[in-house]
């Protein structure tokens, strides 16, 4: 186990680097650094000694080492637009896209699945036919025009919820928190929706083919030939069985809602790190889109590692170590 | 295992061929049967047809359309965000409305239409090419070529499209090109992970072997033996890619970093309606939403229709 943990850790470590070469590349090799360091108005004579204080005249190896040095040290430069350190500026956001993502998982679970194992225990009703119907609905619309449609209906014709921002906030270890309060989750409510969509129709589909294939299964006729009652067949045959894929599926997907909260942030103002690379990339504000990469990159690999080691935890039949082809 | 994605998940389709294997018939009766089979469900029929309907009017766009909404010399800023159904100065009547700028909706969703259509069409073709060429070479190459290139795409698919797309583009910047080679860069990997699953299967088999025998080319027997022998996967994968490429470019054109404002696609129709949304105007963002989401659909269908068809393991 513990070399598993080991050997993804190394793994997760040279997808970083990896990354960090790319960013690297193509938004400081490409680009002009001394434009990412300081003010665009600033004269040539202190571009000069930028260029110079920064160690740009010397190899791009080196420099590389140095980007590398100061990234590992929190240092990637400062916002031109809010004129604090990026990496600061992105951690603030940080809690904010982490709700709505949380937020998102939890009700695409919680309808997703149970309308999958509908779908799946009685194939041929017209019921879990609606519902496969809708789930090609889910996967078809487009997150951000459902937005639209979300803030249309919800916001200006009926006015029953806020469209924009996050509401009334609460700060629980110096972290301002939206779902604490009523407003906040009045707030939270289209944004989470909109996210949320896509996922439960994934939910569904997966849920469904899972219990497809085990229900024709030796173990659950047996079980079912033996007079169990069918909702102890179904919690303790089939659920249990289903929940390997779909735990995995989860924890991978957890780390999509995050990428696609860009969307629905742009779109509900809510002012989460999705919204701020958006808007950082429109301002050419490079040290913020710098921050944003490295620090997305970090979080994907430890989702990954989370999820490898879970899916090895859940799964007996996942012998650890020798999982890599 | 990072590298599982479950959008994918109904990729192996191997076998259909053993299947109607028994009789010999000439490749015409054997594509008209394909052609019945597959209309014999009336959602995969409705769904070919819209398809077809959606691409006949991107293409005739010129000839369907009352006005060329590039043409600013036909516009008016006096027609502008007329409601459905107005009819203009000159008697026309708008009935999708017309726009901020008094350009005539239906006009600019079907060359809007047409610009999506290309994009995706173009990427997802490039990326068939270029995924098809580096899952054949891993699997005919075998060893450290393959090792090396299947831990690419895992790596690739470990991260969500939308994030890769939304890199690229950070560091390159907005434009057609660009955004058609960020869609080129999410996508060749799951055509590579697709055909290079079937390639594997097939490198083994005898007329691989007798190829060999004969000393052919390792580029003709690639090309001329094992890709016609794994190609039926990759058509439905093209598919749904399509689907998925075209999606993709309306979400970063919305966002304001695909496409440039000189080429509205349907995303970027969106994007233009959305500030007239909340005052009332709703026809500016909504009909080009519900032309995307036709075609998005349809494509859907006829993909899952291929996929139920050409995927033995499914039918009941």
């Amino acid at each position: 186990m513990i070399a598993f943990i080991i050997q993804r850790l190394l793994q997760g470590a040279g997808v970083v680097l990896a990354m960090s070469v790319i960013v690297f590349v193509g938004v400081f090799a490409i680009g002009d650094p001394v434009e990412l360091l300081i003010n665009p108005d600033a004269d040539q004579l202190t571009r000069d000694a930028v260029a110079h204080s920064l160690g740009l005249d010397q190899p791009l190896w080196r420099q590389y080492l140095i980007f590398l040095w100061s990234a590992v040290h929190g240092q990637l430069g400062t916002s031109f637009v809010f004129n604090i350190p990026a990496i600061e500026l992105i951690l603030q956001r940080l809690p904010a896209t982490l709700e709505l993502a949380l937020g998102a998982t939890l009700l695409a679970i919680t309808i997703g699945i149970p309308l999958g194992l509908i779908a799946g225990l009685f194939d041929n009703s017209w019921f879990s036919r609606v519902i496969m119907a809708g789930s090609i609905f889910g996967f078809s619309l487009p997150t951000f025009w459902v937005g639209l449609i979300l803030i249309l209906t919800f916001g200006v014709w009926l006015g029953w919820l806020p469209v924009f921002g996050r509401g009334e906030t609460v700060a629980v270890f110096g972290i301002e928190w939206s779902f604490l309060t009523l407003d906040g989750l009045a707030h939270l409510a289209l944004p989470v929706l909109n996210l949320a969509l896509f996922k439960v129709a994934l939910f569904i589909r997966l849920t469904r083919a899972s219990v497809r294939e085990i229900v024709p299964q030796d173990f659950v006729r047996f079980a079912r030939a033996m007079g169990i009652h069918p909702s102890r067949v179904l919690t303790r045959h089939i659920l249990k069985n289903i929940m390997i894929p779909i735990v995995t599926v989860i924890g991978i997907e957890f780390g999509s809602v995050v990428a696609f909260a860009v969307v629905t942030e742009s779109i509900f103002n809510w002012p989460g790190m999705g919204k701020l690379i958006i808007e950082s990339i429109n301002q050419l504000d490079r040290p913020v889109i710098v921050a944003y990469l490295m620090v997305i990159v970090v979080m994907f690999v430890f989702i990954n590692l989370v999820v490898d080691l879970l899916y090895a935890v859940l799964d007996p039949r996942v012998r650890l170590g020798s999982t890599s082809r | 295992m990072t590298g599982s994605n479950t959008q994918q998940s109904a990729v192996p389709l191997r076998g259909a061929k053993e299947a109607h294997a028994t009789k010999p018939q000439s490749n015409l009766s054997k594509l008209l049967a394909f052609g019945a089979e597959f209309c014999g469900s009336p959602a995969a029929l409705a769904g070919i047809v819209t398809l077809g309907v959606v691409i006949a009017a991107a293409i005739c766009a010129p000839l369907i359309t009352p006005q060329n909404p590039y043409d600013l010399s036909t516009l008016s800023i006096m027609d502008a965000r007329l409601p459905p159904g107005t009819s203009n100065f000159n008697g026309y009547t708008h009935w999708l409305g017309t726009d901020g700028l008094g350009r005539d909706m239906f006009s600019a969703i079907v060359y809007g239409l047409r610009i999506s259509l290309t994009v995706g069409a173009t990427s997802a073709i490039f990326a068939l090419i270029i995924g098809m060429t580096m899952g054949l070479s891993a699997a005919y190459v075998g060893g450290r070529t393959d090792a090396a290139i299947m831990r690419l795409v895992d790596l690739q698919m470990s991260f969500p499209p939308i994030l890769i797309a939304l890199i690229l583009l950070a560091i390159l910047g907005r434009g057609a090109d660009k955004t058609m080679i960020a869609l080129i860069a999410v996508q060749w990997a799951y055509y590579a992970r697709t055909v290079r699953a079937s390639a594997l299967v097939e490198r083994e088999r005898e007329y691989i072997e007798a190829a060999r025998g004969l000393r052919l080319g390792h580029g003709q027997i690639i090309f001329r033996h094992l890709l016609p022998n794994c190609f039926t996967p990759l058509l439905v994968v093209l598919t749904i890619q399509m689907a998925h490429a075209i999606t993709l470019e309306a979400t970063l054109s919305f966002l304001g970093i695909g496409l440039p404002e000189t080429q509205p696609s349907l995303g970027l129709l969106i994007a233009n309606g959305y500030q007239y949304m909340l005052s009332g105007a709703y026809w500016i963002s909504i009909f080009p939403g519900i032309a995307l989401l036709v075609t998005l659909l349809s494509i859907n269908i006829v993909g899952d229709r291929l996929r139920d068809m050409l995927n033995p393991g499914l039918k009941r």
